[in-house]
């Protein structure tokens, strides 16, 4: 099942390569669509109160590397999100793309392969190829059909991640010698040396901090964004810096529990630096997509925070930053697209007042805005809520500047949204754009739903998680942190049970 | 007979080589055709006749060479890569060159040098076996001889070369009058008695330094670009592959089985040629516009990788360093068969980069084909070339030397830039003139078979290449 997943896109790809453009676009959309269905399978098939690891198959490479692949509820989300965007994405490249299509459609299958592997992988190796194997095609997506710096943004996308990466094969080999097994649900019980642990976790975390990304490596992100074609940001936004969050989840706290107890402070710095300063340089942009994409930066900031909170509360905010961000950033670098598809600009001055020839694209706009900034009652509430409330129990200093965060975060939309929407139309041109078309209805509304979905009912993303993350606290309650925010009234510690009552 | 049945290869090669050397005296230009293709023949012939006693028969004539895994896999690299070689000079020496038979004779007879090489036991093995190859290889730099390029190639191969050797020699003597016997294991015994003496480390310091020349290791790898650059094509792509897996190996043999028990003494050296090689590959590649320069940058490169496997040691180790040099010559020779087909509409060579610009509009297989090597040679997963690095540096891991493999995998990101250079011109520029379409179905085959193996495919062998690795490691033990 897990392999068909990872298969049918790779088919996919390969035919698009040997048919035209018109062709090779049906064949994507195709292909992204069965890779849904399939997801959707398998998230009805999944059982919360099962087994951790579900769908698993194993068969030997040889040489101690096993295709083994299985998924518990966290990767299972992530799997579901990522098939969720990607015919999305094809979508946003029906008519923005026009050359070489069928190489394009190819690379997105390629990396749509990739990143499910990556997410269902449970070998070691196995993991590190599919995850480091995603560089490949984005590089081409950024290089060939980005914008004009295309070829610095995909060098220094590609050696960056590259250079974290490496060090992160060190220490797998590593750990596959002292424990000798590569087995992923095996090593997350094994218990590396207390020092080895501290190194482990640093070479892991020059890996995830550059996906993610974490300040002070995120600096590879903004070019990328700005320079790749707009389904390309969004796969990059919505579910390649999910790799370093689910990274973190399935890597670096389960394995090295005293190693992150032991870096939490060095976290909860680089994610109160990211918050604040990324969002203040996001204010500062006048690009459209590079502001979108510093606020990647301090969205993920919370991821973060959350994680390393090391609660329950903390732990599932974070998966539901990841879930709500995929979703809104994805949308907001989707809603860039369609005015960029129009007036070939980025430029937030060249905007203005499109509320008024644009109406619709001005609502869905706003819901995705309010979304960003963490409106209730959208996804991202839902998630930056619990993961500040996890924040709050583990450090009452760092969540004080993660909420700055959110007051940040909803100055440097609402003022974008404002320029963009609002006030006098200024320029001709843009006072002339056509609302959306069928096809970015098609494309956005999908989107609203989920963003409203996540927001109104979380539980149906947060049941198939809870019992694995349920698990990750079993394994980290020796190490947990005392925090420093116990009111006591009366009746002792606040009960922090909000993750499963909301 | 049965004495010689652990010879039957290199029987194979030296008889039938010395009896093409008359076909191709006799039948001139028009038989190089028959030439070539016997010689495949021949090699092919060979790499056959390893099954049986050539593989299992142990020390042989006393001890001079080793019927045993270890070198039969090594011949099952060269000889094949042999016969490559000779592909891929089909159509290339037609052309205004007088002797364009011999070529396969030399490469018949370098490929029996070779064989001596990986399966040497005793030092005037490992200098006979090594002088064979070498001599072949001075004449097939300069195989060109009208053209100044190759002619230069050819000198400067030979001067440098000769001076390795007799650096080299120079090693051997002060080895052989230290400890007065030539055999690996008379060596291993000698170093086995205590700390090696001052003499025994000069020996020793020497023959390394003549090893690291023939494998183009840094400090001792200035030839590496200007022959690799100078020499014909086909030549070149020879170079970078069987002969340097066969040096590769020989010194590994060396290093295990001769001077085991001096392992510290040279593991420093050897760390050190590692990860010089790695860096100065990476880096002196940075500016290069010919892509065989570029190329032999990243065979000195590709080179330190080994190296590591071999500092790393032990059983392991030396396993690392074959899956690493099996899956290097495939490689290599695929993206040196790739160059071969850069033609201009008058169907002579090209060799700028530039040249490739937009490949992928014009020609998308052709860009693909070399996409692959180049990610694969930069170790990128998911291609197969991403293994043997791991392979590698798992090795040096296992052994402790967890700096070591750190440094070295800084390297590969420093190379990777170089390659994603190549493919940025192939996929991200506007297309230059398109090359001359070449048919050579069976160099095109080829091109398929090692762009197959080094694709994600590839990872389907690591299992039957790795337990015949580790069997051929055993051997050494």
């Amino acid at each position: 099942m897990l392999s068909l997943l990872i298969v049918v896109p790779l088919i996919a790809g390969v035919l698009c390569l040997a048919v035209k453009a018109e062709g090779a676009r049906w064949i994507a959309l195709i292909g992204t669509f069965v890779d849904l269905a399939l997801s959707i399978y398998l998230w009805a098939q999944y059982n919360p109160d099962g087994p951790q690891w579900q769908f698993v198959e194993k068969a030997p490479l040889g040489g101690g590397v096993n295709w083994a692949l299985g998924i518990d509820g966290i990767a299972l989300m992530l799997i579901v999100l990522t098939a969720f965007l990607m015919p999305i994405c094809i979508g946003a490249s029906w008519r923005a793309i026009e050359k070489r299509v069928p190489e394009y459609m190819a690379y997105f299958l390629l990396m749509e392969a990739l990143i499910m592997g990556s997410f269902a992988a449970q070998d070691l190796f196995l993991f590190y190829i599919f995850f480091e194997g995603g560089l490949i095609p984005m590089y081409f997506i950024i290089g060939i059909w980005g914008g004009a710096e295309r070829i610095k943004a995909s060098y220094k996308f590609f050696l960056y991640t590259l250079f974290g990466s490496v060090l992160m094969l060190i220490a797998m080999l590593y750990m596959a010698g002292t424990a000798g097994t590569t087995s992923i649900p095996v090593l997350m019980a094994y218990e590396f040396s207390k020092e080895a642990q501290t190194f482990l976790f640093l070479a892991f975390l020059a890996s995830f901090a550059v996906k993610l990304p974490m300040w002070p490596v995120h600096t590879w992100l903004p070019d990328a964004h700005v320079q790749a074609p707009t389904a390309g940001s969004v796969i990059l936004a919505g579910v390649l810096l999910k790799l370093g969050g689910y990274g973190f989840i399935r890597f670096s706290l389960p394995m090295f529990p005293e190693g992150s107890l032991q870096f939490i402070p060095l976290m909860f710095v680089l994610s109160g630096i990211a918050v604040v300063y990324t969002s203040l340089v996001a204010l500062a942009q006048r690009d459209m997509k590079k502001l979108i994409a510093y606020s990647s930066v301090a969205h993920m900031a919370f991821v973060t925070f959350g994680l390393f909170a090391m609660n329950r509360q903390g732990i599932e905010g974070a998966m539901l930053v990841m879930l709500g961000h995929g979703l809104v950033s994805g949308a907001l670098f989707l809603c860039v697209g369609v005015v960029y598809d129009r007036l070939h600009t980025r430029e937030i001055d060249r905007y203005g007042g499109l509320s008024d020839n644009m109406p619709g694209y001005a609502l869905l706009f706003m819901v995705f805005t309010m979304a960003s900034v963490g409106l209730p009652g959208t996804s991202n509430f839902v998630g930056e809520f619990l993961s500040l409330i996890g924040t709050y129990h583990a450090s009452s200093w760092a969540a004080i500047v993660a909420t700055t965060g959110i007051i940040l975060g909803a100055a440097y939309m609402l003022w974008l949204y404002w320029r963009i929407c609002f006030g006098t139309q200024r320029n001709a041109d843009a006072a002339a754009m056509p609302d959306l078309s069928a096809r970015e209805w098609w494309l956005l509304a999908p989107i609203a739903l989920g963003v409203f979905w996540m927001g109104i009912y979380p539980e149906s993303f947060l049941r198939p998680m809870r019992n694995d993350v349920g698990r990750l606290m079993t394994r980290l309650e020796r190490v947990q942190p005392a925090g420093d925010s116990h009111l006591t009234l009366g009746k002792g510690a606040v009960h922090m049970d909000m993750g499963h009552n909301h | 007979m049965g004495r010689f049945a652990p010879l039957l290869p290199e029987l194979i090669l030296s008889i039938g080589g010395t009896i093409l050397m008359m076909v191709a005296a006799f039948t001139g230009r028009r038989g190089s055709g028959v030439t070539s293709w016997l010689a495949i023949a021949l090699l092919l012939g060979a790499t056959v006749a390893l099954i049986g006693a050539p593989s299992h028969a142990g020390p042989i004539f006393d001890g001079f060479v080793g019927a045993d895994l270890f070198s039969s896999f090594g011949k099952a690299i060269i000889f094949p890569a042999a016969a490559v070689a000779i592909i891929a000079a089909h159509g290339w020496f037609e052309r205004g060159t007088e002797h364009a038979s011999e070529y396969a004779v030399l490469i018949v007879f370098s490929a029996v040098g070779m064989s001596v090489m990986v399966s040497a036991t005793s030092l005037v093995a490992l200098y006979v076996g090594l002088e064979l190859t070498s001599l072949s290889s001075y004449v097939l730099a300069a195989y060109r001889r009208t053209d100044e390029r190759s002619a230069e190639a050819g000198l400067k191969y030979f001067v440098l070369g000769a001076l390795a050797s007799g650096i080299l020699l120079y090693g051997i003597s002060l080895l052989y009058g230290f400890t007065g016997t030539m055999s690996f294991t008379g060596l291993a015994a000698a170093f086995g008695r205590g700390a090696p003496t001052l003499g025994l480390l000069f020996g020793l310091v020497f023959i390394l330094a003549g090893l690291a020349f023939k494998v183009s290791a840094v400090p001792f790898h200035m030839w590496t670009p200007d022959v690799y650059e100078g020499a014909p094509t086909p030549v070149t792509a020879f170079f970078a592959s069987a002969p340097k897996a066969a040096a590769v190996l020989l010194a590994t043999r060396l290093c295990v089985e001769g001077l085991g028990p001096a392992t510290d003494a040279w593991r420093q050296i050897v760390i050190f040629a590692a990860l010089s090689s790695i860096f100065l590959g990476a880096v002196a590649a940075f500016g290069q516009t010919n892509i065989k320069r570029l190329l032999a940058y990243s065979s000195i490169n590709n080179v330190g990788f080994a190296l590591i496997g071999l500092a790393a040691g032990g059983e392991r180790g030396a396993s690392s360093v074959l899956f690493y040099m099996a899956v290097y010559v495939v490689m290599t020779l695929g993206a040196f068969l790739c160059v071969l087909w850069m033609r201009d509409e008058n169907g002579q060579p090209v060799e700028e980069i530039a040249s490739l610009s937009g490949l992928a509009q014009t020609r998308p297989g052709f860009a693909a084909a070399i996409a692959i090597f180049m990610f694969s040679l930069a170790g990128i997963p998911p291609l197969f070339g991403f293994w043997p690095k791991l392979v590698v540096f798992r090795a040096a891991i296992a052994s402790g030397y967890v700096a070591l493999a750190v440094a070295g995998i800084i390297g590969t990101v420093v190379g990777a830039y170089y390659y994603l250079k190549i493919i940025k011109v192939m996929y991200m520029d506007e297309p230059a003139e398109p090359y001359a379409r070449v048919r050579e179905p069976v160099q095109g085959a080829l091109i398929l078979l090692a762009a197959i193996l080094v694709s994600p495919l590839g990872y389907l062998l690591i299992g039957p290449l790795g337990s015949m690795t580790d069997r051929a490691a055993g051997s050494l033990f």
